[in-house]
C-alpha cells in the first residue's frame, strides 16, 4: 500500500490523499447503522483526469476503489467492504454551464445540493433544480446515481429521471460520455440514442465513477404554497394521492404519519407543495388541488389542516431542516431508513406495516412517502433513529431495518439505496436472469472487479 | 473529558460545512483540508472514537482538533437545538484534554510556553508593550471614562500597531475620554482559553480583573474582539463584571460625528465580519453604522456576510500556530478573493489578526492593485495616522 499511496501523492498532490488512521477511521462508517469498513486509502481527485489516472493505478495494483459523494447515504454503501481506496469526490464541485433556454446544468459530481442551490438562486433566479431533503452536502452525482427523490420529483420523477447525460470514467480507465453530449455539444438530454446511461444508475458505483453531469432545471417560480390534506384512514390515501397528482399542479407530494407530537397521532398528513408565477395562478392551483379533493372533504373523512405560519414555513423550505431534527428524537446521533419505492396503493399496508414493526420492535415509528411521478409509484420510508452510545439500541435499529426490508420486498417493493445485506434480499426475490445479466454487464466493464466490492453480490 | 456525553449526538450531516445560504464551504478547517476528518462532524466523532481508544493519539489527530478556528460557523448552522450550543465547548475540551496529557501540537506548545514565559506570543519584555504608542501622547489610564485596551496584537504586531494607532487617534479626534495602560498592559488570554489552556486563561484573566479593580477601571474600549469577547463573556466567571466595547461599538455611539468628516473620493467597500465580533457575539451592525456614516464610501456585502460570514482563519490560535496555513486553498486566501469579486476597493476589517491575515492573502493572491485591507479607523482617519 506504501507504494500505491505514492503514486497517488503524484497524481493528486500530498495534501489529498491520506493513509493515517484518522481518515481511515472516518471513512469507514456513516451515521447509520451498518458496521465500519476500513480503507486503506482516502484520495480526494479535482480533475477527470486525475479520477482516471487513480482507476488506472487501481487496475494495475488490483485495488478495490471506492468513489464517495456526500456520504450521506445512510447505509453504508461508501463503506470500502474490501478495503482498497475510498475516492471522495467533493473536490470535484464546479458548477460548469447553464442553459437557461434548454434548462440544464453541467456539473461536476461532487457539487453539493445545497452548493447549487445558492448557485441558482443566485445567478439564474428563474430556475431551480429538483432538492432533495437530505442535507445540503448531499451531492448531486451521489443523489442522481441512487435514484433519489426532491422537491420536483411530483413533476418529474426520480433525479435518474431528470439526468440529461454523464461523463464517466470506467473501470478500465477510459472517459466515456453517455447521452447527447456524446454527439452534440449540448447536454440536452439522453434521447434519442441508446441509453447507456442505466449502465451507472443505482449500481452503487460497481460499473464506473461519474465525473460529470447535467440535469434538468425547472421554472423557479415565486409564488409558492402547501396544503396539508389530513385522514385518519390511511385505506383513502392511495385514492387522494391519485386524485391530486391527476390535476398535475403540484410540484411535491408527501405524506408523513408520526406518533409524536400526540396531535399527529393517528393522522395520515398528504403536504402538497404548489408554485405560481402570479397570485391569482396560485389561488387557481390551490383551487384545482381542493376541488380533486372535495369529495373527502364532502364526507367529512378528510379535510384541509390550518397551518401556523412557522410550519408553513418549514414545509416550504428546501431541504427541510425539520427532518434533520426528527433524526434527533432518540438524541442519539444515529438514524438510518428503509425507503421502500413501491406502488402508491400499497400506502395502507406499509403504513400499517411500519407501526408493527416499531411495536415488534420497540421503538417509535415514524413513516412518511414521496410521491414519485404523477403518482406512478412513491417512495415510503420508515425511519429508525437510534443511539450510536447504546449498542443495544443500534442492534434493535439494525433488526428493525433488517424485518422491514423483507416487509417491503413481502408485499411487492422494493428497498431504496439498500445496505449490503438488504441488497442480497433484493438479489434474493430478483428473477435470476436478470441478476445473471447484471453480472455480465458488471464483467464486462470491470474485469478486475475493482469497483465497490462486496455490493450487488450474493457472496 | 466535559462535555463528553455530548459527543456521539453528532450525525455529521454537515450543515456545518456551510453558511445558512450554502453558497460555498464556511467552516475554515473544512474549506482548507476537504478531508471529513476536518470538519466539524468529524472532529466530533474522532473525540469520541480517541476517548474510547478506538483512535489513538498522534500528531495528525493533533492538528486536526487545533486547527479548528472556533469561528462558531457551525454552532450558527447546526440544525439541532440546544446541542449546537456546546459544540465548541466540546472541542474546547478536546483541547484541554490534550493539553493536559502532552500531545498538542509543537506550534501550540511554543505558543502556550511564550505566554506563560514572556506574558505574550512574541516573546518580547513587557517594556515593548508601550511602543504602538509612542509619539501619539496618550494618557495613562486614570480616571478616564475608558480604559483603550489594545491587546498582543495590538501592542506587537506591526500591522496590529498601525490599527491600534489608527484606532486611538480616531477615539481622541472625536473627543472620546480614555487612557491606556501601555506597558503594564497583560494579555487577556483568550487565545490561550481556545487552546485549551484553562490554567493560564484563568490566571491571566483574574491578573487582569484584579488589575483593572485596583485601578478603578469601570469601562473599556477593546481594540481586539477576541479580547472584548473574553472581557465580556468568560471575565464574568471570575468575578471581573466589566462593562466592555469593541471599538466599532464606540464609533457607532459617534456616528454623527464621524458623518460630519471630510468626504473621501467615493470608493467601494465590504466589510468582513470579526467572528469574535461576530457569531460570538451577535454584533453585525455597529461596524456597519459606522461605515454607511462616513461620506464617500458605498458600502457591499459579500456572498458570505454577518452570521454566514467565513473566518480568516485566524481565530483560536491559529494566527499564531498557523495550523491552517497557506496555500491557495487557505482562508485568508479564499475570503479575499471573495471580497475582490464584489468589486470593492477596500476590505474593511475590525479585528487586528483579521487585517494582518487577510493583508498577507491579499499579497500573496497579487490582489494589491484591486483592493486593500483597512481597519475602519483607518478608512476614517485617511492619511492622517
Amino acid at each position: 500500500m506504501e507504494e500505491i499511496y505514492k503514486e497517488l501523492v503524484e497524481i493528486v498532490g500530498a495534501g489529498y490523499v491520506s493513509n493515517q488512521p484518522e481518515e481511515r477511521f472516518i471513512y469507514s462508517r456513516d451515521p447509520g447503522t451498518m458496521e465500519p469498513h476500513e480503507p486503506d486509502l482516502v484520495v480526494m481527485p479535482a480533475t477527470t483526469e486525475e479520477v482516471q489516472k487513480i482507476v488506472l493505478l487501481a487496475n494495475r495494483k488490483r485495488v478495490p476503489i471506492v468513489p464517495m459523494g456526500g456520504g450521506l447515504v445512510l447505509s453504508g454503501l461508501s463503506r470500502p467492504l474490501k478495503g482498497g481506496i475510498v475516492l471522495d469526490m467533493k473536490r470535484m464541485n464546479r458548477i460548469l454551464e447553464v442553459n437557461e433556454t434548454s434548462r440544464y446544468v453541467l456539473v461536476e459530481a461532487g457539487t453539493a445540493q445545497g452548493m447549487l442551490q445558492a448557485y441558482l438562486k443566485k445567478n439564474h433566479p428563474g430556475l431551480k433544480h429538483s432538492m432533495p431533503d437530505s442535507p445540503p452536502m448531499a451531492t448531486i452525482g451521489g443523489n442522481v446515481l441512487i435514484h433519489g427523490s426532491g422537491h420536483l420529483s411530483h413533476a418529474a420523477g426520480f433525479h435518474s429521471e431528470m439526468l440529461n447525460g454523464l461523463e464517466v470514467v470506467l473501470p478500465t480507465g477510459e472517459i466515456v460520455k453517455i447521452g447527447s453530449c456524446s454527439t452534440s455539444p449540448y447536454w440536452f438530454g439522453r434521447a434519442p440514442l441508446p441509453d447507456l446511461a442505466g449502465l451507472f444508475l443505482g449500481w452503487f458505483g460497481t460499473t464506473g465513477i461519474v465525473t460529470k453531469l447535467a440535469i434538468k432545471l425547472f421554472p423557479n417560480r415565486p409564488y409558492q404554497d402547501v396544503g396539508v390534506f389530513v385522514t385518519e384512514d390511511p385505506e383513502l390515501v392511495p385514492d387522494v394521492l391519485h386524485r391530486v397528482t391527476g390535476v398535475q399542479v403540484a410540484e411535491d407530494v408527501t405524506a408523513w404519519m408520526t406518533p409524536r407530537p400526540d396531535w399527529a397521532r393517528g393522522f395520515q398528513h398528504i403536504n402538497i407543495n404548489y408554485a405560481a408565477d402570479t397570485p391569482e395562478e396560485l389561488t387557481g392551483k390551490r383551487n384545482l388541488i381542493r376541488a380533486s379533493l372535495q369529495k373527502y372533504i364532502r364526507e367529512k373523512v378528510g379535510g384541509f389542516m390550518v397551518l401556523p405560519p412557522p410550519m408553513k414555513k418549514g414545509f416550504l423550505e428546501a431541504p427541510q431542516t425539520t427532518l434533520v431534527q426528527f433524526a434527533d428524537v432518540r438524541k442519539g446521533g444515529g438514524f438510518e431508513y428503509v425507503g421502500g419505492i413501491m406502488p402508491i396503493e400499497l400506502f395502507a399496508r406499509a403504513y400499517r406495516a411500519g407501526i408493527e414493526i416499531a411495536e415488534h420492535q420497540r421503538t417509535t415509528y415514524s413513516t412518511g412517502a414521496r410521491v414519485i411521478g404523477l403518482g406512478h409509484c412513491m417512495m415510503f420510508f420508515f425511519a429508525y433513529p437510534f443511539n450510536r452510545a447504546d449498542e443495544a439500541d443500534v442492534e434493535r435499529a439494525r433488526k428493525a431495518l433488517e424485518e422491514t426490508n423483507r416487509v417491503v420486498l413481502d408485499m411487492g417493493g422494493i428497498p431504496w439505496k439498500a445496505e449490503a445485506p438488504a441488497q442480497k434480499q433484493i438479489i434474493q426475490k430478483m428473477d435470476p436472469k436478470t441478476f445473471d445479466l447484471m453480472n455480465r454487464i458488471r464483467g464486462v466493464l470491470d474485469p478486475q472487479g475493482i469497483m465497490n466490492p462486496g455490493n450487488w453480490e450474493v457472496e | 473529558m466535559e462535555y463528553a456525553a455530548i459527543l456521539h449526538r453528532c450525525f455529521r450531516c454537515g450543515y456545518c460545512k456551510f453558511p445558512g445560504n450554502y453558497i460555498d464551504l464556511n467552516c475554515p478547517s473544512y474549506s482548507k483540508f476537504r478531508f471529513e476528518t476536518y470538519s466539524p462532524g468529524g472532529r466530533m466523532w474522532l473525540l469520541r472514537a480517541w476517548l474510547n481508544g478506538e483512535v489513538q493519539t498522534s500528531s495528525r489527530l493533533a492538528e486536526i482538533i487545533f486547527s479548528c478556528a472556533t469561528c462558531g460557523n457551525c454552532v450558527e448552522q447546526c440544525v439541532f437545538p440546544k446541542f449546537k450550543d456546546d459544540i465548541l465547548h466540546a472541542f474546547i475540551a478536546g483541547r484541554e484534554e490534550m493539553v493536559n496529557k502532552g500531545v498538542v501540537p509543537p506550534a501550540v506548545r511554543d505558543y502556550l510556553k511564550a505566554i506563560q514565559v514572556h506574558g505574550n506570543p512574541y516573546k518580547l519584555s513587557a517594556g515593548e508593550r508601550r511602543k504602538w504608542q509612542e509619539g501619539l501622547n496618550l494618557e495613562t489610564y486614570s480616571d478616564q471614562e475608558y480604559l483603550f485596551y489594545v491587546g498582543c496584537v495590538g501592542a506587537f504586531d506591526e500591522r496590529g500597531i498601525k490599527m491600534a494607532r489608527a484606532v486611538a487617534i480616531l477615539l481622541k479626534n472625536i473627543g472620546v475620554s480614555f487612557g491606556i495602560l501601555g506597558a503594564e498592559e497583560n494579555c487577556d488570554g483568550n487565545e490561550a482559553r481556545a487552546l485549551g489552556e484553562k490554567g493560564i486563561f484563568q490566571s491571566l484573566a483574574e491578573q487582569n480583573i484584579r488589575d483593572f479593580q485596583r485601578r478603578g477601571v469601570k469601562r473599556i474600549i477593546a481594540l481586539s474582539p477576541h479580547a472584548f469577547h473574553a472581557i465580556k463573556n468568560d471575565y464574568p466567571k471570575f468575578a471581573g463584571s466589566l462593562e466592555v466595547f469593541h471599538y466599532t461599538q464606540i464609533l457607532a455611539m459617534q456616528a454623527k460625528k464621524i458623518s460630519l468628516r471630510q468626504a473621501q473620493a467615493p470608493r467601494r467597500v465590504t466589510f468582513h465580519d470579526p467572528c469574535y465580533l461576530g457569531r460570538h457575539n451577535k454584533e453585525y451592525q455597529s461596524p456597519r453604522r459606522v461605515l454607511k456614516a462616513f461620506p464617500g464610501l458605498e458600502m457591499v456585502e459579500m456572498n458570505r456576510s454577518k452570521e454566514n460570514a467565513f473566518c480568516c482563519g485566524g481565530g483560536g490560535g491559529n494566527f499564531f500556530t498557523d495550523l491552517l496555513g497557506s496555500g491557495p486553498e487557505s482562508p485568508a486566501r479564499s475570503r479575499v478573493r471573495e471580497a475582490a469579486e464584489t468589486g470593492a476597493a477596500i476590505l474593511a476589517v475590525a479585528c487586528p489578526n483579521c487585517a494582518k491575515m487577510l493583508e498577507d492573502a491579499v499579497k500573496a493572491e497579487n490582489l494589491e492593485e484591486k483592493i486593500a485591507v483597512k481597519d475602519i479607523a483607518e478608512i476614517i482617519q485617511g492619511g492622517q495616522i
